[in-house]
């Protein structure tokens, strides 16, 4: 078990939660459109089946054993001792959630809301490799991270771990701070996603013509843009509830998050539309909402514990970084993302982790993360910065090893025939479009 | 090229958990958190750098 205290919520605290862990799935189903949308249109049915599927197997992960590994505070747990302190490396909660009561104690809560999350994090790797990922491969890769890979450092995180650990146990300001998942949902997916599309390659006939890689442009702008609209509102539930779940805030402090959120998108999404625009004489579409997404990932981290200037000053670094990322991972390192999910989850969530280390205040006796923890706030950067290097040290070799090992048994991507045809008619057998879409001329031959 | 730059990965992570575990003064500990984090940057660059050699070769 933890050394750290077991958060209690008020009713009302409970209410607000519940209604905001509701608001969660808008977040999936706008992710989901966004990735339709920025594919092609002979995959934009497989994208959208495969996003079902996704939400679908992560929710039976996560039940059979991804709460048994996450846990919560107060929960049992497997710990290590090194340096005289106790280091809580994984939980120990009971498979397919037997005995555990599901009764808006913070703990069912938490269990709720972290299932929701898994699903929104195993979509994530979706964008990035949409196209040329097989159905199969998809569900089994799901079953890996909602199952594994994102309980495990969501049990680090927010479960009572040895990264919330840190303030407690060795002074590094009030441990590692991440209420909304900037790290556990956004850059360890993130992360997954690069490790995916590094297993899979780049789409037939992206990189043919020389070092320039062709252009294939999002087949609906208007899926991306109402996805990324439908993502606000999941987010404004996710950073609320994780706020109140494991910052201990009240019901009327989420409406800081809200605004925090809002004013970290608007300001990452304007700061897309005017890098674009001035760069290429136009504003991209694709980039703004790309930025959008990369500002409300950056907002996740310390929504509570920031002030509204500040989430404007992350949300504006955020939009420019994540438009130059999607750039320098197309152009420079030949990954190719369609859905720039690894420039706007792993880039911005680990913006959003590093930009809590610098603006978070913590204020005196302002919930249960303020007054359970007796770090010094100097420390908290670099808590953040362990935080960091655990997700780029530990979690980006365990998800690429996985990865490549499951890709061994079940092999991820479609054959050259499937990418020809589009994974719609190939995977499925019928478009997304049947009656008006052409799309002979959109493959390039390699 | 790219198993030396995961390998720098892990190693990187362990000189950050190490410089956690035991060192006590916030001043040591940074730099070594701060060395651990290069080192891991150093790692990464030798995957992605990898990742474009493959590309490269396959066309």
């Amino acid at each position: 078990m933890t050394n750290l205290p077991v958060p209690t919520l008020s009713e009302g605290a409970v209410a607000v939660c519940v209604f905001c862990i509701f608001l969660v799935p808008l977040a999936a189903g706008g992710l989901a459109l966004l990735n339709a949308g920025l594919g092609r249109s002979r995959s934009a049915a497989h994208t959208m089946l495969a996003s079902v599927c996704i939400l679908s197997v992560a929710a039976i992960a996560y039940f059979v054993c991804g709460f048994a590994v996450q846990g919560f505070t107060g929960q049992p747990a497997h710990v290590l001792r090194a340096g005289g302190q106790q280091w809580d490396w994984i939980g120990a909660g009971p498979f397919f959630l037997r005995k555990f009561e599901l009764d808006g104690s913070p703990a069912s809560l938490a269990a709720g809301f972290s299932m929701l999350c898994a699903g929104l994090a195993a979509l994530i790797p979706l964008g990035a490799a949409a196209e040329r990922w097989r159905l199969r491969a998809i569900c089994a890769s799901t079953a890996l991270l909602a199952g594994f890979t994102f309980p495990l450092f969501a049990h680090w995180v927010w479960g009572g771990g040895w990264l919330a650990q840190l303030g407690v146990n060795y002074g590094l300001g009030h441990g590692f701070l991440d209420l909304g998942g900037s790290s556990c949902i956004q850059a360890v997916s993130g992360l997954t996603a690069l490790s995916i599309v590094w297993i899979l390659g780049p789409r037939r006939g992206k990189y043919s013509s020389g070092k320039l890689p062709n252009a294939i442009p999002a087949h609906s702008a208007v899926f991306v843009i109402f996805g990324s609209m439908l993502c606000w509102a999941g987010w404004v539930g996710l950073n609320s509830a994780g706020a109140i779940l494991f910052g201990g805030a009240t019901p009327g402090q989420t409406v800081l998050v809200a605004v925090n959120t809002t004013l970290a998108a608007a300001s990452a999404g304007l700061a897309a539309l005017v890098v674009t625009g001035l760069r290429f004489g136009r504003p991209d579409a694709s980039l703004t909402c790309d930025g959008w997404i990369g500002g409300l990932v950056a907002s996740s981290a310390g929504c509570l514990f920031i002030k509204p200037a500040e989430a404007v000053v992350i949300g504006t670094i955020a939009g420019v970084l994540v438009t130059y990322a999607v750039e320098w991972f197309e152009f420079g390192l030949k990954v190719d993302d369609p859905g720039g999910s690894i420039s706007a989850h792993a880039v911005g969530g680990i913006w959003g982790l590093l930009a809590a280390g610098i603006f978070v205040r913590f204020p005196i006796n302002s919930g249960a993360i303020a007054t359970a923890q007796s770090g010094s706030e100097s420390g908290q950067f670099i808590a953040q910065l362990v935080g960091i290097a655990t997700l780029i040290g530990f979690v980006l070799p365990t998800t690429y090893g996985l990865n490549c090992l499951l890709n061994w048994f079940l092999p991820y991507r479609v054959s050259l025939e499937g990418e020809r045809q589009g994974v719609d008619l190939h995977e499925l057998g019928a478009d997304a479009y049947p009656e008006f879409v052409v799309h002979t001329e959109e493959f390039i031959q390699r | 090229m790219k198993l030396t730059g995961f390998v720098m990965l892990v190693a990187g992570w362990g000189i950050v958990l190490a410089s956690v575990a035991l060192l006590v003064s916030m001043k040591p500990r940074t730099i070594f958190v701060l060395a651990g984090l290069g080192v891991e940057v150093i790692g990464l660059v030798l995957v992605l750098r990898s990742h474009v050699v493959l590309e490269d070769e396959t066309g």
